[in-house]
């Protein structure tokens, strides 16, 4: 390793060395080196090759803004190992290049380069003869973007997100910014400073004399109590305070009363020919490379500045023992012609009108740039100081302050003048696309004269450094060229993210909150398979054989945990015009203690939700929905009722109230068992609703039949749930009392017909075309929710029809098959399986409402061949219903 | 959306902890034409300016209303409806 003798300022920690392999062979680092230095110190100096020509680029800013160091690290692509701290062990790899990253065969790319990629090449050249397209997009995919995701691969690390609530927060942990910070933290603010370094201290770690200050700062902030987090990266600056934060693999969402944008200067390059070559580097990234790491960078520096910093940084390299053999101050007048020469894209000399100094470090320093980006981002105005030429921010959003470099405060620079009409090597404005002064005068010739059309032809600004290094260097290369003003100019809109960020980190950590019943662990005891269903787990079945579960429904006695169910309690003098309202057909006639089935519309007429209503006492009504429905369908009513304000209140139950149906022949009997109620046709007739006691539970009973036997709904307070469940089960032992699933469930609704909404149902799904005519009520005095909708499509006719099909050859289709008339997509199938009790293949579907009559035959798409069908209307099992009254 | 939205019981929410259920709307007092039923159910003026809408506090499960600018984002004013 080349490193200079320790000196105080330097971050790395000597006595602790470090291991990470590049490209397979190991490196060595200090504690406290990035990835970025220590490949430096171990002798590389290509860290990437340039987007389109494959230049090869070196380290440049050394802060994390320009994209020339972007490595994938650990198989995540497009890190910048500048500021990457080394982890023990690490894996990184170069990108962007077939070969190797010192010999990469798209280089030829920059040899053949000028009169093949000007703007717009792509979007002239390869839109015809079109038929070639498929062979052009498979060749510009690969060699499009930068680094490689293994779509096999695992998901990258875990991401957490952290909400954090401050008085304050500060962007940017320099001196300005920790000034402000202490202030804060001194009247008893809660402070929080976001840095995006490796340490706070911003621009006076670069500097060779600053770490004393900085060390200052940084105890009497840690005296204060305020915060810090860093490295890390303020990727947005959002109304009221909201500071989204990448901090490593956890996003930190800020909420703080005030915001002060302490986020100093952008360094800018110079646009001369051959800026980008390899050893040249802007001045901040040249001492940190020196005062942070105490890395020897070249043996012959040339410096060429038009600020203080360039003069600093060639005074901070005599200090570490570099020669500097020459310092070209813009601020003293400016040559016309300067250039840097190289070979093999390695600087070697540096020419001022002709005259060469061999070297093989350039140091540039152009204007440096407020870094108004998350100002602007948040709706902050730019404007430009022509005398210093630089941008600065004003108007800013309420409740946020700019302070230090970032408010303007960047010393006198001179106003460097872009290089034009010069022979030599490219002369880069956008090192990120691979930009030229050439490109951008070719964009304007074309007529893109607006500098946001410019940004959407040529690309500039828009690749990863977000336009850090060439905004302003293209605003002036514009300007120039045109002989317009840069206000005239103006600014490309800022938006958010204003630095690049992984989307898993935007998608946060996974969650999936899970709802289970109170029998779930019962359900696993049993054997049951739990599937998702919306947020529910529900076991699927509770062995090999669903079909043989479904039948001993029919020959038994089921148990099935129907706790999901949406319950919901209405109350109230106008609780049964309330419904009358909601729902296509008439509650308030419903006598207490009865049942009617519901199905909810919105006012487009779609069907929303169903359930069942039973009317508990004459102001009482208790409301099922389906299982995914029931914050919906409570937000629905409570939402109507925000308008109606009827005399009605709505009480989420669904919660605290347990449910299991009891179905099956053998069902009667088994309640016989575990309650002293009436259970027969007198006590609970079919649609009936009763107060009884199960197991010494009080219970509501509905006896309903969704799944096609005798069967009593009950729905009890969810503490007693397992008491209740083990009951039923352990009396009807000798009875047969099973549990069953979902799938059985599914099977047993399927043989009657029954519709599961949103299964047979989609958001085109009217009343009427799901055969459910006669639900609609149109004599109710209130025009109910969805009735215009419904007589609509009465009036224009019935397209489409829901019916129930057999399919006659025992081919069973896939739900969502294609129906297919005279060679023509028309409908679908919505569900099918093999009924055991009917020994068929039975389903239902959505058909063309011509072929809606018994008997009718309708051909379906299955694997590549149609297949006929036959359709049934009504109930596959038990038309008659004896089973559900019996 | 990452603004603050006051609940008239809950105080000062962050977005996510609400719904908004867009423009608040007009229903038809009677039977509406097609073209006024779509009106009604499909068209809105998304103006830029300050809208009343229908805002879900997921907290205390009410339904509010609000004054938003859809450009700024500010809220000026939440509130429980009252009766016409």
């Amino acid at each position: 390793m080349t490193r200079l003798d320790p000196h105080p300022g330097e971050l790395i920690d000597r006595s602790t060395e470090l291991t990470f392999t590049f490209d397979g062979k190991p490196v060595g680092a200090f504690a406290g080196d990035t990835i970025g230095s220590a490949l430096y110190a171990s002798g590389r100096r290509t860290f990437s090759r340039s987007f389109k020509y494959h230049r090869p680029r070196g380290l440049q800013c050394c802060s994390g803004h320009c994209a020339n160091c972007q490595m994938t690290v650990d198989g995540q692509p497009n890190v910048r190992v500048c500021v990457t701290p080394v982890r023990e062990g690490a894996v990184v790899i170069g990108q962007n290049y077939r070969g190797s990253l010192d010999r990469d065969l798209m280089r030829v790319t920059d040899k053949l380069g000028g009169p093949f990629t000007p703007p717009g090449f792509y979007y002239k050249t390869f839109i015809r003869p079109r038929k070639l397209w498929p062979l052009y997009e498979k060749v510009l995919r690969g060699v499009a973007g930068l680094g490689k995701l293994d779509p096999n691969g695992a998901r990258g690390g875990r991401v957490e997100v952290v909400h954090e609530h401050a008085e304050v927060v500060v962007i940017g942990g320099g001196e300005s910014g920790l000034e402000a910070a202490i202030a804060a933290a001194a009247r008893g603010d809660r402070v929080i400073v976001v840095d995006e370094g490796p340490a706070v201290g911003g621009a006076l770690l670069a500097d060779r004399e600053g770490h004393a200050r900085a060390a200052e700062l940084r105890q009497r902030a840690d005296e204060a109590g305020v915060e810090v987090l860093a490295p890390a990266i303020a990727i947005g600056l959002f109304e009221e305070g909201f500071v989204p934060v990448a901090h490593g693999d956890t996003l930190v969402k800020i909420r703080a009363s005030r915001v002060v944008v302490a986020a100093g200067a952008m360094e800018q390059p110079l646009v001369f020919p051959g800026n980008d070559l390899v050893g040249v580097m802007l001045a901040d990234g040249v001492r940190r490379l020196v005062n942070l790491w105490s890395i020897k960078p070249a043996e012959r520096a040339f410096v060429v500045a038009a600020d203080d910093r360039g003069l600093g940084a060639a005074a901070d390299l005599e200090a570490a023992g570099i020669d500097v053999v020459g310092v070209l101050d813009l601020r003293q007048g400016q040559p016309p012609n300067i250039e840097a020469r190289g070979r093999r894209s390695r600087v070697e000399a540096f020419a001022v009108n002709g005259q060469v100094t061999h070297c093989d470090l350039v140091v540039m320093s152009g204007s440096p740039q407020p870094n108004y980006k998350l100002l602007a981002q948040a709706g902050a105005r730019v404007v430009y100081d022509e005398s210093r030429g630089v941008f600065v921010p004003t108007d800013l959003p309420p409740n946020v302050e700019a302070v230090g470099a970032a408010a303007g405060d960047v010393g006198e620079p001179a106003v460097p003048s872009p290089v034009l009409g010069h022979q030599g090597d490219k002369c880069f404005v956008c090192f990120c696309e691979d930009q030229t002064t050439k490109d951008l005068k070719y964009a304007i010739a074309e007529g893109f004269d607006s500098i946001e059309l410019s940004k959407r032809y040529t690309t500039v600004t828009m690749g990863p450094c977000q336009g850090r290094l060439c905004h302003v260097n293209s605003i002036r290369v514009y300007a120039k060229t045109t002989g317009l003003d840069e206000n005239t100019i103006g600014t490309t809109t800022a938006r958010p993210p204003h630095t690049p960020v992984t989307l898993g980190l935007l998608a946060g950590r996974p969650q999936e909150p899970v709802k289970r019943t109170s029998l779930h662990h019962r359900h696993e005891e049993l054997g049951g398979t739990m599937m998702w269903t919306g947020a529910w787990k529900r076991p699927h079945s509770y062995g090999p054989d669903p079909g043989a579960e479904a039948k001993h429904v029919h020959d038994a006695v089921g148990l099935i945990d129907v706790s999901t169910l949406g319950k919901l309690l209405l109350t109230g003098p106008e609780a049964g015009a309330f419904l009358d309202r909601v729902y296509p057909n008439r509650f308030s006639d419903l006598k207490v203690g009865r049942i009617r089935y519901g199905v909810l519309t919105g006012d487009a007429g779609r069907i929303m939700d169903d359930g069942t209503v039973a009317r508990l006492g004459d102001e009482t009504f208790y409301v099922t929905t389906t299982s995914t429905g029931a914050d919906a369908v409570y937000q629905w009513f409570t939402w109507w009722n925000a308008v109606w304000f009827m005399d009605v209140r709505f009480v989420q139950l669904t919660g605290g109230v347990s449910a299991i149906n009891v179905a099956g022949p053998k069902a009667r009997e088994l309640m016989a068992r575990v309650s002293a109620d009436d259970f027969s046709n007198e006590g609970i007739a079919y649609l009936d609703a009763r107060h009884v006691r199960v197991a010494g539970v009080p219970c509501l009973a509905l006896r309903i039949g969704f799944v096609g036997e005798l069967g009593y709904e009950l729905h009890f307070p969810s503490p007693h749930a397992e008491h209740v469940w083990d009951t039923l089960l352990e009396q009807g032992a000798d009875l047969g009392a099973a549990p069953f699933g979902l799938e059985p469930q599914r099977i047993l609704r399927l043989e009657k017909g029954h519709v599961i909404v949103s299964q047979d149902t989609d958001s085109e799904s009217n009343l009427l075309e799901a055969a459910m005519p006669w639900i609609v009520k149109n004599d109710k005095e209130f025009e109910w929710v969805g009735k215009w909708a419904t007589q609509q499509v009465a009036d224009r006719g019935l397209r489409w029809m829901l019916v129930g099909f057999e399919s006659p050859s025992g081919v069973v289709p896939v739900e969502g098959a294609q129906v297919v008339v005279r060679g023509v997509s028309s409908g679908r199938v919505t569900s099918v399986r093999h009924s055991d009790a009917l020994g068929k293949v039975i389903g239902l579907a959505i058909v063309p409402s011509e072929l809606a009559a018994e008997g009718a035959r309708f051909l379906v798409q299955v694997d590549g061949r149609a297949v006929a069908m036959r359709v049934h209307l009504g109930p596959f099992f038990d038309p008659a219903g004896e089973r559900l009254k019996a | 959306m990452s603004l603050l939205v006051t609940c008239p019981n809950c105080g000062p929410r962050e977005v996510q902890e609400l719904r908004c259920a867009g423009e608040s709307t007009r229903r038809p007092q009677s039977t509406p034409t097609q073209r006024e039923l779509n009106d009604y159910l499909y068209v809105r003026d998304n103006e830029w300016g300050v809208h009343r809408e229908w805002w879900f506090c997921r907290v205390c499960e009410e339904w509010f209303l609000a004054e938003r600018h859809t450009y700024t984002n500010e809220v000026s004013r939440t509130w429980h409806p009252e009766p016409a």
